[in-house]
């Protein structure tokens, strides 16, 4: 399974990475991919929406179904990937690369919190493990 | 994989080449080997194939064939002349209710095969037997065989330069017409709009026999792209576009209905009666999404509800079959609820593509 250690990880496989610019990059795991199948369809947040963590905002559809996506961390969307948008079986090809949406965090010290409270590559991959 | 699911001869054959494996049926079967979606395309394009040994072939044989069958069948097994040649039927209950749908291939008016759909084999068997009493008949369910569907363009061709000793057989064959090879049958049927063959070979040939259809360059496709291809060709799946509840005349089968003659079956009093109020029809996404079953459709006439959707792979687009209400007609644009928002659908006669061409605009 791949889980790289440099990004952080929710119950509900999304991952985040934390940017040197202090954005947060948002996708799906590798676990989660497979679990979907072939992805033929994304809905994406619009720009400019405000999410909480836990937020449902978008949605990664295969033939299989239907998977919502939750917000892993507080924040403003400021960017999503057209590029998945368009060709959404990128997303199998390479989850940690086809990202979903950037947001830019509401207050530093409650993203610092809020990345904290997610899970470590360790952890994430016990998660998937079980399922 | 639970320690009561039934396997098929080809399972270990699925397990060597990495093949994802859920329950069917109670069955332990592929759904793809990789890639649903090239799986698809590698059958619109060129050759796959899938193993179909969890549906169930039943010989049946006797003075009573015939009299049995166009008692037993919704379509008229007297159409059948040419040894080999088949036919789609719905099998019904008296109240037309649809027990299952199924191709019956003859061969004499005393030797038929029929084949049946893996989750209702008991079911039918248990029912066909019954409705046996009083015709001399014998009905022999064939556990003993495996089926595999070789279906593409280039099927039939890489069938044979696997098996050229099989090409005399079946060369000759048209459409819907089944010849026997030795202990083997080949029929050139299939469940996926595409040309090519079904052969039933003893199970203990099986795995052989895959082996050698891949080296022939024939791609292992599973229960996924199935899915996905026989509803880009407008093909029902019993039990999500039919089942017991629904009448052949609301589910798109009024085609394979022999009703005009005198020839009495089980259901027919009962369809002469009814006044469908409901349809089935095609839908098409008009915008990119994927279309599910069970989701509401809302027309001019009342609401439908879709039987069976996905996004298609040659059409990239959603596509779906859907029971409407029966003033609806092609070209009409309809409302489909995904995730609470309407999206616009057009209704289209299926099927969406057959022999790796769209059928719709």
């Amino acid at each position: 399974m791949n889980v790289p250690a440099t990004l952080k990880y929710t119950k509900s496989h999304e991952w985040a990475k934390l940017e040197a610019d202090g954005s947060i990059t948002v996708g799906i795991t590798d676990h989660a991919q497979e679990a979907l199948g072939d992805i033929v369809f994304l809905e994406l947040p619009e720009t400019g929406r405000t999410l909480k963590t836990g937020e449902e905002c978008a949605v990664v559809e295969s033939v299989k179904a239907a998977s919502d996506i939750y917000s892993p961390i507080s924040g403003v969307v400021v960017a999503v990937n057209q590029a998945a948008v368009d060709a959404p079986e990128s997303i199998n090809q390479d989850a940690y690369a086809a990202w979903l949406f950037k947001l830019k965090p509401s207050d530093a010290a409650l993203c610092a919190s809020e990345l904290g409270a997610l899970l470590d590559a360790a952890a994430y991959t016990k998660v998937a493990e079980s399922e | 994989m639970g320690n009561s699911s039934l396997v098929t001869p080809l399972h270990s054959s699925h397990v060597q080449l990495g093949a994802k494996l859920v329950d069917f049926a109670g069955w332990d079967m592929p759904i793809h080997y990789g890639s649903q979606i090239e799986e698809h395309h590698a059958v619109r394009r060129d050759a796959g194939m899938f193993d179909v040994s969890h549906m169930l072939a039943i010989d049946l044989s006797g003075p009573g064939s015939s009299p049995y069958l166009r008692h037993l069948l919704a379509n008229d097994v007297a159409k059948l002349a040419q040894p080999g040649k088949a036919l789609y039927s719905c099998l019904l209950r008296e109240n037309g209710g649809v027990i299952d749908d199924l191709i019956v291939y003859f061969f004499t008016p005393e030797r038929y095969r029929i084949v049946v759909n893996a989750g209702t084999a008991d079911k039918d068997l248990a029912w066909m037997q019954a409705q046996a009493a009083g015709f001399d008949v014998h009905l022999a369910p064939r556990r003993d065989l495996a089926m595999i569907a070789v279906q593409g363009p280039n099927a039939r061709g890489k069938f044979w330069q696997a098996y050229p000793g099989s090409r005399a057989a079946s060369e000759t064959l048209i459409p819907f017409q089944a010849a026997f090879d030795g202990d083997w049958l080949i029929a050139r049927t299939g469940y996926t709009g595409e040309d090519g063959f079904e052969i039933a070979v003893p199970a203990g040939e099986a795995a052989a026999v895959w082996a050698r259809l891949h080296g022939a360059g024939i791609a292992p496709c599973g229960l996924g792209c199935r899915d996905t291809l026989r509803l880009e060709a407008g093909m029902n799946l019993y039990g999500q576009d039919m089942d017991e509840t629904i009448s052949p005349l609301e589910a798109g089968l009024a085609w394979t209905l022999a009703l005009k003659d005198e020839r009495d079956f089980i259901g027919k009093a009962a369809l002469l009666a009814q006044k469908p109020t409901r349809q089935m029809t095609g839908l098409l996404l008009l915008e990119r999404g994927v279309l599910r079953a069970h989701q509401t459709v809302k027309t001019p006439h009342g609401d439908g509800e879709i039987t069976s959707g996905t996004f298609s792979p040659t059409l990239q687009q959603g596509i779906a079959l859907a029971r409407l209400p029966i003033a609806v007609a092609a070209g009409d644009t309809v409302a489909v609820d995904i995730r609470g928002k309407p999206h616009p659908a057009k209704v289209v006669k299926p099927p969406f593509v057959r022999n790796g061409k769209s059928f719709v605009s």
